[in-house]
């Protein structure tokens, strides 16, 4: 199949898009350092807080695929990693499964969850959508809380086993387990990079910036961000689940609604509407609190809550925004200036 | 011409209404727009043909009555089902995805029918597959020569052509134009006429314009609509010189342009 497209000769584009895309040598440059930080990180920052880093990272990717690539607002996201983080951990105490298994299992359950939410949420737009999410998202909380026998209700689920095919020093190592995880927050990346230039990444772009249009074109709207608002669950999904591994349990600030309102902001921080957005937020916010954390400082609401403003007024466009606009127009001008057609 | 077929016609309302909280916008409009012709729509402004053609298109749900396409009752049915039933509209006030290409526009339309959206698995440049015909028909309506700009740095005549081909991108059997000519220079506007011609063939079409000069070269049959109701309707020579429709209508703003 994929043969035959290659041989089809491609139209030459006359006129350059204005869509500002960094070139793909360029891409590949950024895609290489991000993979070469991911694999360090360990090595810098304290193994732990390097594990939450990833598992915020792949949680901000999955909300920005509802909130820069559809033009939705979720205000329920932590339901999807929460309700993993509890599925996962039950999976691997009560089954004994290996962490990846369990972990997938957590992010099935989320997907399954998200169904009649999505159902339920996509007839609605704007504030209406992000109210029915939230809604949604404080029922999980208070049957959690509420059904405290499996749950371990405000004491959480505690001691979940990082089970991992009897290698000792994954299952006990924080910094052995980094790698052992990582590779989960990779192929969710991976399937987010993928969505996001399938076709179906195209459609969602559509209805985000015009859905009358999409539907004129028979584009079914409403089935589209079902579908998207599962997959998204799903990553949250097996963000959540890699997060409870990682600490040993699950407790019910996983479903709190200030945990989806910290996963917007770490997106929108980190810029939206790039997949660069997410992990250049988590790794601020969780940065950011850990220090502040550990220095014995009690109000770091107000601190990441005052950057946040900050930033957000200042560069509207996130962080990863900001910087690409102004990489891509210093190219350009180089370019020019080096007299290259643009 | 087969400009009054007797068969059963391809597009057929029955009675159609559409109030907004009282006001009747299209009140009790029975129209038979038969296969393989083109049907104009004309009348003063709020006389209801953009609604009409909300209608049609499942944008709006009507308040009483009918409408039938291809001798199937439609009535309800989603404006997405309606577009993979064989009715393509054009929008009155421009509505594109801004920040797209041209010729992503025309892939995104093609690839509509053939389900391929729903691929979340699949790398985007099987959209390719459709980069000649979309390419054909960014030709055909002029706009070859900006395949890749943004369509958001169209000029307004542009988007209008635009519109035009992201319509006939889905080959539908009926296709309804809103005011296509509409901010068009005289050379654009020839050049629309023309091009409706052309893909008129082997369909049904049903537009609006403001233009006389468009209306006369394309209707084998006009209807009128004033205050959402059916004035008058008859070929274009009929239809001008009916009184009513004068006084409505052409005596007033048409004229200049007959
Ligand atoms: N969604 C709506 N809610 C309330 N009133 C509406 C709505 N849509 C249209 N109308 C009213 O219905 C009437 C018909 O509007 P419509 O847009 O169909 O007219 P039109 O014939 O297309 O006019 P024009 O030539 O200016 O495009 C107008 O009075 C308009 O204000
Ligand atoms: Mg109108």
């Amino acid at each position: 199949m994929s043969q035959q497209l290659t041989q089809k000769v491609d139209v030459e584009l006359p006129a350059q898009s204005v869509i500002p895309r960094a070139r793909p040598a360029l891409r590949w440059l950024m895609l290489a350092v991000g993979l070469v930080v991911v694999l360090a990180l360990p090595w810098f920052v304290y193994p732990p807080v390097a594990m939450d880093i990833a598992a915020w990272a792949l949680f901000a990717i999955s909300v920005d695929l509802l909130l820069g690539y559809t033009g939705l607002l979720s205000f329920g996201h932590a339901a999807f990693w929460g309700a993993s983080a509890y599925s996962t951990g039950l999976i691997a105490i009560k089954l004994g499964m290996p962490f990846p298994v369990a972990v997938v299992g957590g992010a099935v359950v989320a997907m399954l969850l998200a169904i009649p939410t999505g159902y339920l949420a996509v007839r609605r737009t704007g504030i209406y959508f992000a109210m029915v999410t939230l809604a949604f998202a404080q029922m999980l909380y208070f049957l959690a809380n509420m059904w405290g026998d499996v749950t371990g209700g405000e004491n959480g689920l505690q001691g979940i086993p990082k089970a991992f095919f009897g290698v000792e020093l994954v299952e006990t190592d924080a910094f052995y387990f980094y790698y052992a995880a990582i590779p989960i927050i990779l192929i969710g990346v991976f399937i987010a990079w993928r969505i996001v230039n399938s076709p179906f990444g195209r459609v969602l772009v559509a209805i985000r910036d015009n859905p009358a249009r999409a539907r004129a074109l028979g584009y079914d709207v409403e089935r589209y961000k079902i579908m998207v608002f599962v997959l998204s669950a799903g990553l949250a999904g097996l963000a959540g689940g890699v997060f409870s591994i990682s600490h040993g349990f699950a407790s019910l600030q996983e479903l709190v609604w200030t945990t989806s309102g910290k996963v917007v902001l770490v997106t929108v921080l980190g810029g939206i509407g790039t997949l660069w957005g997410g992990p250049i937020g988590a790794a601020v916010v969780v940065l950011l609190e850990d220090r502040l954390a550990s220095s014995g400082f009690n109000g770091i609401g107000i601190i990441t809550g005052t950057i946040f403003i900050v930033i957000v007024l200042a560069f509207r466009h996130g962080i990863w925004g900001t910087a690409r606009n102004g990489l891509t127009s210093w190219l350009n001008r180089r370019r020019i200036k080096t007299g290259q057609r643009l | 011409m087969p400009a009054e077929a007797t068969a059963a016609p391809l597009l057929e309302t029955r009675s159609l209404t559409k109030e907004f909280r009282g006001f009747r916008a299209v009140s009790e409009v029975s129209l038979r727009v038969a296969e393989g012709t083109i049907h104009a729509l004309v009348g003063p402004n709020g006389a209801g043909k953009t609604t009409l053609f909300n209608l049609l298109t499942g944008f709006l749900a009507p308040s009483s009555g009918q409408i039938l396409f291809g001798g199937d009752d439609i009535t309800g049915k989603q404006p997405e089902q309606i577009a993979h039933l064989g009715i393509a509209r054009s929008f009155q006030i421009t509505s594109l995805f801004d920040q797209m290409s041209l010729v992503d526009h025309l892939e995104l339309a093609l690839a509509s029918p053939t389900g391929m959206g729903y691929r979340f698995w699949r790398s985007n440049a099987q959209l390719r597959r459709f980069r000649d015909r979309a390419m054909e028909l960014l030709d055909e309506v002029g706009l070859g020569d900006r395949a890749g700009q943004a369509a958001g740095s169209l000029a307004y005549g542009q988007k209008r052509a635009l519109e035009l081909a992201l319509a006939l991108a889905l080959d539908p059997r009926l296709l309804l134009l809103d005011e296509p000519t509409a901010g068009m220079g005289l050379e654009d506007v020839d050049r629309t006429i023309a091009l409706v011609k052309k893909v008129a063939a082997g369909r049904t079409v049903v537009f609006v314009d403001h233009n006389m000069h468009v209306v006369g070269s394309l209707a084998d049959t006009v209807t009128v609509l004033q205050s959402g109701q059916v004035l008058a309707e008859g070929t274009y020579e009929q239809v001008r010189n009916d009184e009513r429709v004068i006084t409505a209508y052409l005596g007033q703003a048409g004229d200049a342009h007959v």
